[in-house]
């Protein structure tokens, strides 16, 4: 593979402006002063208790996802044109859902196959004809971006159903600001953390009709055990909000309450961290224990809004994500800011044809997978493998896409033998409310640790830096 | 609040201060068992500190004696004791972590680095006992920490008032056991000035609910059997006799009461409870049979917390 872009240094060796006063700093600071802040890190997250789950790993439930100390730096100008996409394409997202749960403009133009939408698992038909407050779906994105040259931002992935990663991004900067608190001096870093009351904002925006002057917001989680639990806590925190469970809450006359030691108070906003198939065991999964039976037809009924919405997922499934660029268009009548990642669909004969004499050098993913599970990544696997893949893609095409392998930019990062690239995405968060969207400078960047790898999710092994956007 | 919040607050507080007791516990008991037989008499202090736990009868399912090494094992760090102080302190950090919202930094830092370092330096148990010596003082210290930064950080609200419940009701509770076990070598038997063997007997309990020295400084007087019952039982002076947790589980439900604008069973039964204290005299109690009080007491106790369940935790 070519060598990847870098962005503290190009395509060779040119330092670009926003990383000057780094290096300068880098070449002062002697490695082992580097080593113990690095320690110092870890430490401090140990402490506070950021740990995530890896599922089906019984010895380390609770893990650290590994923190860089070497922050990844964006210039304002970068950063405005990605500011600007994102708010594009999340702005196409919502109209997009809005038109597939209503009027199908876009299936009627054609733009978008049919059976892509009404056979696709994540489709919820619950959701036809039902309208949401200011017809928000994605109150909170997170759109994967990555970079293999300095002028485009490519997106990899949206995630509108329930992103997470938010809370590293907080609690990395607050690391930084403690441990680097003279490299901070020498820059003019936008700062994170308004992000917490920009949510609050969104979620109290889009209160359903009948809520009080004053809507009580509640966050949604499944419980202690789920792999992002610490981000629940530490944002129902941060928001001032309760923190509740399926079995907090209990729905009277379509209305939704949580029990509590003064008896039962109406919610009227549920930030819910939890899938659709477990939001409420009467419509979706019977089996499940972590929903609130009724909460759908409380939904139905309009005295709850869900954040985000029922039925995001349609949008983030990846055989629609290569239509985003058609998506945009169709809606918005403007040219995409953002690009896609070439796309193949298996579920397309040709296509499949091209990806299964190609697989040694593609990358093919679930049409519904996420967490970076249950992927194939050509170049990396070995024959066995491959053919293992074959034969699965064969069985279900419609169940796959893929991808070329991409060089992802690189950035430096502590390594054993000392700074060195690695590869990295990034993941921005964008805000949806009644009025306006917003986004916060910077968002989580996600670093794969291991030399030569792609594969940036915490739970293979990625790690996380502190993410800079200089303001002018 | 959510119930589900106020009602792990409420366990937190208990299982931190279930740990601490029983840390004490064997810390007594050490120290009475590494006394000359002849100090000691023929009672086996292990057994008794396995009734003060309460806990007499599960450990027989796993081992046939009651020595110090199987005793020390189970209620330390045995996963098959549910109120192991391992599992007290695993616990808690469940507790904490599905609460962390209502929990302060520092008390949450506290319960996690505890959590951490049982698993890194105790993992095993103890070898020697140095180590162990060093495990009890461990556990204890976790608990003032935890204790302390709960009165020092939390918002005195009804977060705090909840989980001061839970620690009062639990030290109300293990108070209660530990006369329950001794209260026979408490009874007063015609002007019985007590050998060496009563001695030791009353410095450990004295001992297992730290009140050595109150008691000095409350009686200026030799140890009396009746004065240590009076001081446990009656004196809402000290920290962990019965009348001071219900002084304090009353003011606490009050609070909670006054928040919400309701009184309801739990600030009743309470203040029955503590009302009773207040108007007993050890001779009295002496006379009804000291043995029947605590049961009663007991009794009373386990029922106020199914009350204050009942009402504000489910």
């Amino acid at each position: 593979m070519a060598v990847a872009f870098d962005e503290m240094s190009g395509l060779g060796d040119d330092l670009r402006p926003a990383y000057q006063e780094l290096s300068r700093w880098l070449k002062e600071t002697p490695p082992d002063a580097l080593e113990y802040r690095r320690q110092e890190a870890e430490l401090l997250f140990r402490r506070i208790g950021i740990t995530f789950a890896v599922y089906g790993d019984a010895e380390a439930q609770e893990r650290l996802i590994p923190f860089d100390v070497i922050p990844r730096i964006m210039s304002a100008m970068e950063w405005s044109l990605l500011e600007k996409g994102l708010k594009q394409r999340v702005l196409a997202l919502n109209i997009f859902l809005k038109d597939i749960y209503h009027g199908r403009d876009i299936l009627r133009a054609n733009v978008i196959p049919e059976d892509l939408i009404f056979q696709n698992p994540v489709f919820r038909p619950e959701m036809n004809g039902q309208d949401v407050p200011h017809d928000v779906y994605v109150h909170i994105a997170g759109i994967d971006i990555i970079r293999t040259d300095p002028e485009n931002f490519i997106v990899l992935e949206d995630n509108a159903r329930t992103p997470s990663g938010v809370s590293y991004m907080l609690e990395n900067r607050e690391i930084m600001m403690r441990l680097f608190p003279d490299l901070f001096a020498r820059h003019r870093v936008a700062p994170v953390e308004r992000y917490p009351d920009e949510l609050l904002a969104a979620l109290r925006s889009v209160a359903p009709l009948s809520a009080a002057a004053e809507p009580t917001v509640a966050l949604m989680t499944p419980g202690v055990y789920n792999s992002a639990y610490y981000e629940h806590s530490f944002l129902a925190d941060k928001l001032g909000i309760e923190l509740v469970e399926g079995r907090d809450l209990i729905v009277k006359n379509d209305e939704v309450f949580m029990r509590t030691t003064e008896g039962l108070k109406r919610v009227d906003v549920i930030y819910r961290r939890v899938d659709d198939d477990f939001l409420d065991p009467l419509t979706f999964r019977p089996d499940s224990a972590l929903g609130v039976p009724g909460l759908m037809s409380a939904y139905a009924a309009g005295n709850i809004t869900l954040a985000n919405a029922v039925g995001t997922g349609i949008s983030d499934d990846k055989a629609i994500y290569s239509y985003m660029p058609d998506i945009v268009k169709f809606y918005l009548s403007e040219e995409p800011i953002l690009k896609n990642v070439q796309t193949w669909r298996c579920r397309e004969p040709q296509d499949l044809a091209y990806v299964l004499d190609n697989l040694a050098d593609l990358v093919v993913k679930e049409v519904h997978g996420s967490g970076g599970y249950g992927m194939l990544i050509g170049p990396a696997a070995t024959k066995a493998t491959i053919e293992a893949f074959r034969d699965k893609l064969k069985r279900e095409p419609e169940g796959f896409i893929a991808q070329p392998t991409l060089a992802l930019s690189t950035c430096p990062t502590c390594t054993e033998k000392g700074l060195a690239p690695r590869h990295v995405d990034l993941r921005p968060f964008v805000l949806t409310g009644s009025k306006h969207t917003t986004i916060v400078p910077g968002g989580l960047t996600r670093v794969a640790l291991k030399e030569g790898s792609l594969v940036v999710n915490s739970s293979q092994g990625g790690g996380t830096k502190d993410t800079w956007i200089l303001s002018e | 609040m959510l119930s589900r919040t106020a009602e792990n607050l409420f366990w937190l507080a208990r299982y931190v201060e279930r740990a601490e007791y029983l840390a004490r516990t064997i810390d007594a008991t050490l120290r009475v068992t590494a006394l000359p037989a002849a100090y000691v008499g023929k009672t086996n202090e292990w057994d008794s500190a396995l009734l003060t736990a309460g806990v007499g009868a599960s450990f027989y399912d796993q081992y046939d004696e009651a020595n110090e090494q199987n005793v020390v094992e189970y209620l330390s760090f045995s996963p098959a004791n549910p109120s192991s102080i391992r599992n007290c302190i695993e616990a808690a950090r469940l507790n904490s972590r599905s609460v962390r919202t209502a929990l302060t930094s520092e008390m949450w830092d506290t319960i996690n680095s505890a959590w951490i370092e049982l698993q890194a330096a105790w993992s095993k148990g103890t070898a020697n006992r140095e180590e162990l010596a060093k495990f009890l003082r461990f556990v204890q210290e976790t608990s003032l920490r935890f204790d302390g930064s709960a009165y020092r950080t939390m918002l005195r609200n009804d977060a705090y008032w909840f989980s001061r419940l839970g620690l009062h009701l639990e030290r109300a509770d293990n108070t209660a056991r530990i006369l329950d076990v001794k209260y026979h070598v408490l009874l007063p038997e015609e002007e019985h000035v007590g050998g060496p063997l009563d001695y030791y007997q009353w410095t450990s309990i004295l001992r297992s609910v730290s009140a050595l020295t109150a008691y000095h400084w409350v009686y200026r007087e030799t140890l009396k059997p009746w004065l240590i019952a009076d001081l446990l039982i009656l004196n809402d002076t000290l920290p962990r006799s019965l009348a001071s947790c219900y002084s304090n589980l009353v003011r606490n439900l009050d609070e909670i009461g006054v928040a919400y604008g309701r009184q309801g069973a739990s600030q009743r039964h309470a203040r029955g409870v503590r009302n009773r204290l207040e108007h007993s005299h050890m001779d009295d109690i002496f006379q009804h049979g000291v043995h029947e009080f605590i049961q009663e007491f007991i009794a009373d106790n386990s029922r106020l917390g199914e009350i204050i369940t009942k009402q504000y935790l489910i």
